[in-house]
This record gives C-alpha cells, sequence and structure tokens, in this order.
C-alpha cells in the first residue's frame, strides 16, 4: 500500500486517476480502517486528504450559506454554537454516529461516501438540500448530495474524483430541520430507519419541506410525496397521517435480524411523524 | 510495496520518533515499536475503546488511526497520566471505589474520563455514561466505573 499525503486537490485527484489498483482517500478513516483491519480491503493507494489546506474549516459565507471543509469532524461540527444553531437537525444526526472517540475522526463526507444506505448524517445533508464540489480529470462540479449514493458501498464519482468541499445553504427565518433513527439500544448501533426533515414556516403554515429517508432502500432517498403531504398544512392530523403514508408507500427495505421489512415500514411512518413535529417546533423557535 | 516511513511526533510530551508501515496502526506502533503497551486492544475495529487516547487533546481509537497519520501530532496515553508515582485522581478513584477488575478496558476509560472533565469539570451522570458509551467493559457492569469518575471529578473541582 502506497500511502499519499497530496497538499492539493488537483494532486489528490491526479493520484487516484492514474492509479493501477483500489485506491480509498483517508478523511477520519472509521470506515477505512475498519475495512483494512478485517482484511475486507486494504487499498494499493491510499490518500490522505486531511493535508489539504482549509479542510478543517467551517465557513459562513456572506449570503448566510455554510461550507465545510472534508476534514471537519463530527465533534468539530456539535462545538460550532453558530453552525449548531443554523442546522441542528444537521448536526444531532452527525452527532449520532459512533461513539465520543468515532466522533473525533468521523467526517460527513466519509459517511455519504462510503454509501451505507444507514449512514446517519446522510438523510440530514439531503434533507438540509446539501450540494457537494466534486473535483476530477474532467474539472470541477456542483453535486446534490442525493446524487452521490448510487447504491450499497457504491456512488456516482468517477476515477479520479473526489469531493472538495460541501455546502449547506444559509438557514431562512422560521426554518428548522430535525433528525431521527431507531435502533434497538440507546447509544453505538446501526439505524433500522433513519428520517430527516427541514422545513420552513410561514404564519404557521409549511411552505417548503424536505423529506428523507435512511435505512429503507439501497440508498438514503429523498421524498417528495413525503414533502407534498405536509407544505400548505399546519401539520394537522390529516397531514400528518399523509406523511406517513408517503413515508411508508416511499420503503423498499431488506428484511434482516435487526427488523423485518414490515417493521422499517412501519417504523418509517412513525419516525416521519415524529421527526416532521420536531423540525415544526423548532421552526417555530420552540 | 512502500518502504517504512520516518515519523516523528510527541508522546506525554516526549519527542519520539519511529520508522513504520504505512498500513501500521497508531495502537501497533505505540505498543509494538514505542513498547508503551498500557494502551489496550480489544476488537480492533473501533467498537470497545480500549486503545483510546488524546490527539492534539482529542479522543480518538488508536486502532482506527495510522501511525503515519500521526506525524507532528502530540499524542496522550494512559502512561502520561500518572506524574511519577503520584496517581492521578481519577486513577486514585478507580483503585477505591474497586472500578476495575481485568483491566483491560481500564486505561482507554482513564483516559477518555480524563478528557471529559476537562472539557467539563461537572459532568451528571447522564454525561458521563453517554461521554464513554465507546468504552465497553465486560467485568465490572460499569457502575462503580461511573461513580468513581464522578467521585473524582467532584475531589477535583473541591481541589481547584
Ligand atoms: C464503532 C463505529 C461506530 C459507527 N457508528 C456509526 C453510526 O452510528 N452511524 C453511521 O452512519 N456510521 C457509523 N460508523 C461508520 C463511520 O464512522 C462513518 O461512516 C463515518 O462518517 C465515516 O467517515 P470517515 O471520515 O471516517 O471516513 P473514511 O473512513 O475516511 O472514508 C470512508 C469512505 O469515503 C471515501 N471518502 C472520504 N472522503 C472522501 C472525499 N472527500 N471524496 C471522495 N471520497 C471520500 C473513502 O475513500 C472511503 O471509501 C461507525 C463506525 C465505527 C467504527
Ligand atoms: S481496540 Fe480500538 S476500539 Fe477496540
Ligand atoms: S475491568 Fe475487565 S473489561 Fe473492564
Amino acid at each position: 500500500m502506497n500511502y499519499h499525503t497530496p497538499s492539493n486537490f488537483l494532486d489528490a485527484s491526479e493520484i487516484a486517476a492514474n492509479s493501477v489498483g483500489q485506491i480509498r482517500f483517508l478523511a477520519g478513516g472509521t470506515d477505512v480502517l475498519v475495512q483494512m483491519r478485517s482484511d475486507i480491503l486494504t487499498p494499493d493507494d491510499l490518500i490522505d486528504i486531511k493535508h489539504i489546506q482549509g479542510v478543517k474549516d467551517i465557513t459562513q459565507n456572506n449570503d448566510g450559506s455554510w461550507t465545510l471543509g472534508i476534514g471537519v469532524s463530527g465533534a468539530e461540527m456539535s462545538e460550532h454554537a453558530e453552525f449548531k444553531k443554523a442546522w441542528p437537525g444537521l448536526v444531532e444526526a452527525t452527532d449520532l454516529i459512533g461513539s465520543t472517540q468515532i466522533q473525533g475522526r468521523a467526517t460527513i463526507v466519509g459517511n455519504l461516501c462510503n454509501g451505507s444506505p444507514a449512514a446517519d448524517s446522510v438523510p440530514a445533508q439531503i434533507a438540509a438540500g446539501a450540494t457537494v464540489s466534486v473535483i476530477g480529470p474532467s474539472g470541477e462540479r456542483t453535486e446534490k448530495v442525493e446524487n452521490i449514493p448510487t447504491g450499497p458501498s457504491k456512488t456516482s464519482l468517477k476515477k479520479g474524483e473526489l469531493i472538495s468541499a460541501v455546502h449547506i445553504p444559509a438557514r431562512e427565518k422560521n426554518a428548522g430541520d430535525a433528525y431521527l433513527r431507531f435502533i434497538p439500544r440507546t447509544e453505538m448501533d446501526i439505524a433500522v430507519v433513519g428520517c430527516a426533515v427541514s422545513l420552513r414556516l410561514d404564519n404557521g403554515i409549511i411552505t417548503d419541506a424536505r423529506v428523507a429517508l435512511g435505512a429503507v432502500a439501497p440508498t438514503v432517498l429523498l421524498v417528495d410525496e413525503c414533502a407534498q403531504a405536509i407544505i400548505g398544512t399546519k401539520l394537522d392530523k390529516a397531514a400528518l397521517k399523509k406523511l406517513a403514508q408517503a413515508a411508508e408507500k416511499a420503503c423498499n427495505p431488506i428484511d434482516d435480524k435487526r427488523g423485518t421489512i414490515e417493521f422499517r415500514t412501519d417504523i418509517a411512518g412513525v419516525l416521519a411523524v415524529r421527526t416532521a413535529k420536531k423540525a415544526y417546533d423548532r421552526a417555530q423557535g420552540k | 510495496m512502500m518502504s517504512n516511513i520516518h515519523v516523528t511526533a510527541k508522546v506525554n510530551g516526549d519527542d519520539v520518533e519511529f520508522l513504520c508501515d504505512p498500513r501500521e496502526t497508531l495502537l501497533d506502533v505505540l505498543r509494538d515499536r514505542l513498547n508503551l503497551t498500557g494502551t489496550k486492544e480489544g476488537c480492533g475495529t473501533g467498537d470497545c475503546g480500549a486503545c483510546t487516547v488524546t490527539i492534539e487533546d482529542r479522543l480518538v481509537c488508536s486502532c482506527l488511526m495510522l501511525g503515519v497519520e500521526a506525524s507532528g501530532k502530540s499524542i496522550e496515553t494512559i502512561e502520561g497520566m500518572a506524574k511519577g508515582d503520584k496517581l492521578h485522581p481519577l486513577q486514585k478513584k478507580f483503585v477505591e471505589h474497586a472500578a476495575l477488575q481485568c483491566g483491560i478496558c481500564t486505561p482507554g476509560i482513564l483516559v477518555a474520563a480524563k478528557n471529559l472533565l476537562e472539557k467539563n469539570p461537572d459532568p451528571n451522570e447522564e454525561q458521563v455514561r453517554y461521554w464513554l458509551a465507546g468504552n465497553l467493559c465486560r467485568c465490572t457492569g460499569y457502575d462503580k466505573i461511573i461513580r468513581a469518575v464522578l467521585d473524582a471529578a467532584k475531589e477535583m473541582r473541591e481541589a481547584s
């Protein structure tokens, strides 16, 4: 295995593009090292991207939007008071990844690019409307987060491509986001279902909403039918019922020891309702 | 295959240098190259916390970090906790409360608890339990560990 420490993204991309074997980028390493240690995969080229300038920065731009460096750990997001105030749902989702020790290293880009359908920060990134900058041999582009995962452990990134930054929109007034997951324990477990909701209100009426579900399909899903079920409402009983039905309908889960298809589907509806209520309360400043 | 990489770092305040294969974890480097065997290996996959150390005052599992990633960094391990013969208040309270049996989890828990008390000198029981959720113990049932940490925190607050 060759270990590389490029000082800029173009070099990182070039090393990846020219590799003749398997490559991995090394962010927090909490997925890569586990794969190496369990002999699932030892890359031929391991590209440590934490030596690139700015990768640890959390920046609020002039228009109120945020740019997160690809080396920012979960702990650093939780400790950033203003970012946490703007996007509490994204921060609480990220904070659920592993233990204190894992939080010291894990990044949301690693969480996204590892391609797990149960990745906790991914529904919250999608609900927030986050985008990523992608650098590769054919130049730079911006991609919606929901377009990155294509299946378990698979992404739409091509050979030589990597993510160089995450962009989170400015948080509007009277808006809120939230993330909830169901696990059989209280800590340190993989989501059986995860749900993120971000919404905006005008006089108590929902004007915009984005709802994302994790662990109920081969990729995290952005479910437009869920958003449509609550837009134009004050999240009354009828709207919540429609929301739960839309969430259940979107599910295409696996059957395993952690949850049957019926169970995951049922929980998706329940969680969608609870998460929407939490986001709604936050949007009202509660 | 790549040859060994030369790395310099600080461990418990001392400058160290070592050669390591890029695949070697920091845990292996600490134990096998620097003879600091106080840091333990339980699972090797980030689940148990026995290998906990701090890098630049941030808790990490040393089994999930490469030795080469420690280049230029400041590392604290359990060996840096007592000052000569003088035990850290957490260590004293662990003995007093019998918060250990086999002791495999103890170095990691002590390093994690010390890091918590540096950030939050007055945690409640729930905060201690969540902070230490990534440190597994097969022997004690956790209760004595939690009580020892809370008691040490109290003593340290009173002493300062
Ligand atoms: C004990 C334990 C508990 C865990 N608990 C959870 C949990 O509760 N929820 C959860 O969702 N996950 C959990 N995880 C999984 C893991 O911690 C997360 O997926 C984490 O966010 C990965 O981030 P990282 O920075 O460590 O990624 P890395 O391991 O560094 O990288 C992961 C993947 O992303 C790719 N990658 C990284 N950065 C880039 C980039 N900039 N561009 C392109 N590709 C890139 C790498 O090539 C690699 O394939 C757990 C892991 C452990 C060990
Ligand atoms: S040995 Fe590192 S977490 Fe178990
Ligand atoms: S004392 Fe034996 S594992 Fe904790």
